[in-house]
């Protein structure tokens, strides 16, 4: 009874400093904007399975060599396209006799830095053209929004298609063309972001102060960019994982005999009427990951956007 | 006075000029991204650093037929002329021949495309007839369990990737259930080339000719294909009208109309639905021009004789002249159909007009 009442004052005292009003230090403010983040995000179901989803991935991925239970590239011909469950294999085995769970379990370190390869630099690129072009207007602007227009104006997945076939099929290179397919979207972004505070007055006062244009963009207009960006960053990255696993399934992206999903699926389409499980099981896999994106991604823009709040 | 009626008369003048200048000022938009999607192709084309010259004559070519094929490319001349060349070349409708059909890229590409203008038409259809009731029910009844079905029913088909729902469906549909055709394109195989070619889409053209065999083998392999591009088509307009008409069943005049005492029906569908049409047309454009995207993986699993399929086949046999003439046709649709439904837009919305 004691000890209950105890705890449960320490516990509001605790938030209590996380709520207050009146933060003493700007790392108690951010703790506090942190902590009613995340109590809007528990509220909504669905975006804490997405959040789980992707903590298993990273789990996963991290703990590759522990979960796997056979060796992802040993090949076994006796035992080929065997169903799930047979003979210690509890996802079935493909046509070369390899453990698909341990194949699954080994390719989510590859689609993970697929994703974290593209979240840091396509919205990257993206951030320094959009800002650029909207801070410094005239005909920078004009230009650098006309190059984007001209890579929005493909389908994501040809123009990936059309630079890997230059530039040769491999993981690196599919990794490149998507980069190189997703900034567009960020420049836009953080161009109509830039323009909304360029003319505020804390802009105008840190000009006076005598900051130049770059410390102006990237100490301040940066930031403010920031949870717009991260919002459309998660919601793109269930589409950067299903444009690597299209390439990987049409030979363009992660090569044999890497554990790549979409290259899985690819291998199962030879015989996916008699054996299901080949090609269905990485496609469930990647179905998995893209809708914890996709869920977490809607959860944040509850989150981190004020202005769909209040709709 | 006289500063209120020059300033009427400059506002009766003003609309007429302004569209003027925004007309203009959209051809320009078209004309320099379309000028720029060329671009973006040459440079893919000839820039980056693979020699073309050994993709025509392979590794062991001798030094002369090397030279030949070199300077026949004309890659001696400067880059400018080079893309001068390639832009003449592509505006006069010369994509060059490809290596793997022996024919000129552009005839491929027509004879090719009706086949992906079929199936996606359809599945566009699809997505409209199902994705816009859904999307209207979900806001009527937001926040409670059909809305909730509705927004997973739609996250699911963003999250599934094309070519692995179209394998699962062949599975249960071909496989299983045996009610759908194989995937071995358009009909099967002894039905193929029989039907005299008159759109290059086989449900019209055999129609047509009056062969009805041909015409329901047709449809029982178009069924499929069609279904999965419709979902995904399905899952992007059931989200945009759900959002629309949110907005829409918060306005003022929808509580006008509900307490002046009209059916709950008429509200939705007549009001409310009405005056959400104009911008859910943009969105079916935009919609359409995705499925091009969607239909290059579709295409391939069903062996579809489309332009998905022929860009792939292409790439997968260094057919680069075929890659960058689908490619831009592509782009070409692409910016095509957005800019339509920016136009479509203006005329259907007096309000975007001024």
């Amino acid at each position: 009874m004691a000890s209950d009442t105890l705890q449960s004052t320490s516990h509001t005292g605790w938030r209590a400093w996380l709520l207050t009003d009146t933060p003493a230090s700007r790392m108690q403010a951010r703790l506090g904007q942190l902590y009613l983040g995340w109590r809007t995000f528990r509220s909504n179901p669905l975006a804490l399975i997405g959040f789980l989803i992707i903590v298993a991935l990273v789990l996963m991925a991290i703990f590759a060599p522990l979960l796997a239970v056979h060796d992802p590239y040993a090949q076994n011909l006796d035992l080929r396209l065997r169903a799930p469950g047979e003979d210690g294999y509890w996802l079935g085995s493909d046509d070369l006799g390899r453990d698909i769970w341990s194949r699954i379990v080994h390719g989510a370190p590859i689609t993970l830095q697929i994703v974290a390869i593209v979240a840091v630099t396509a919205p990257t690129i993206g951030l320094l053209v959009g800002t650029a072009a909207g801070y410094l207007g005239g005909w920078i602007d004009v230009v650098l929004m006309r190059i984007t227009d001209i890579f929005l104006a493909f389908p994501r997945l040809v123009l990936a298609l059309a630079f890997v076939a230059v530039l040769g099929a491999g993981i690196e290179n599919a990794i490149l063309a998507i980069t190189l397919t997703a900034w567009p979207p960020y420049a836009r972004i953080a161009r109509a972001e830039t323009l909304t505070i360029r003319r505020a007055d804390f802009i105008a006062a840190i000009r006076l102060q005598g900051a130049g244009p770059i410390r102006i963009i990237t100490g301040h207009i940066w930031p403010l960019c920031l949870s717009s960006i991260i919002i459309r960053v998660t919601l793109d990255m269930a589409g950067v994982i299903l444009t690597a696993a299209g390439l990987g399934f049409l030979g363009l992206g992660a090569q044999p005999p890497l554990p790549e999903w979409g290259a899985m699926i690819s291998a199962g389409r030879d015989f996916f009427l008699d054996s299901w499980w080949v090609a269905t099981i990485p496609g469930l896999a990647i179905f998995i990951v893209s809708l914890g994106f996709n869920l977490l991604g809607d959860g944040l823009r509850d989150v981190l956007d004020p202005k769909r709040k209040s709709a | 006075m006289t500063d209120t009626t020059a300033a009427a008369g400059r506002r009766r003048t003003a609309p007429l000029v302004r569209r003027g200048a925004a007309l203009l000022s959209t051809l320009g938009v078209i004309a320099v991204t379309m000028f720029g999607l060329i671009f973006v192709t040459f440079i893919i084309g000839r820039v980056m650093p693979v020699d073309p010259v050994l993709a025509v004559v392979g590794e062991r070519a001798s030094k002369e037929i090397y030279d030949r094929v070199y300077f026949e490319m004309g890659l001696d001349k400067s880059l400018v002329e080079q893309f001068w060349i390639y832009l003449t070349d592509v505006l006069t409708g010369n994509f060059g021949t490809s290596t793997l059909t022996a024919r000129p890229v552009v005839e491929d590409i027509a004879r090719v495309f009706p086949a992906t203008l079929e199936l996606a038409t359809i599945g566009v259809i699809i997505g409209i007839v199902f994705g816009v009731p859904m999307g209207v029910t979900a806001a009527v009844y937001q926040g409670r369990w059909p809305d909730h079905v509705v927004r997973l029913f739609g996250l699911f088909g963003y999250s599934m990737p094309i070519f692995w729902l179209a394998l699962m469906g062949l599975i249960i549909f071909y496989g299983n259930l045996d009610w759908v055709g194989a995937p071995t394109g358009r009909v099967d195989v002894f039905y193929q080339d029989i039907v005299p070619p008159v759109t290059g889409m086989i449900l019209i053209d055999s129609a047509i000719a009056g062969d009805w065999t041909i015409f329901w083998n047709a449809v029982s392999h178009v069924v499929l294909p069609a279904a999965i591009l419709g979902y995904y088509s399905l899952a992007y307009i059931s989200r945009m009208t759900r959002s629309f008409m949110i907005e829409e069943l918060s306005k003022e005049y929808v509580t006008t109309a509900r307490v002046k005492g009209l059916s709950e029906r008429a509200v939705i569908w007549r009001h409310a639905v009405g005056n959400v049409s104009v911008p859910l047309i943009t969105v079916i454009a935009l919609s359409y021009a995705n499925l091009l995207e969607g239909s290059v993986l579709t295409e391939t699993i069903f062996s579809w004789p489309g332009l998905g399929q022929y860009i792939t086949n292409a790439l997968l046999n260094a057919d680069m002249a075929a890659v960058l003439g689908g490619t831009v046709v592509v782009g070409l649709t692409f910016v095509g159909l957005n800019m339509l439904s920016d136009v479509l837009y203006r005329v259907l919305d007096p309000r975007a007009r001024s």
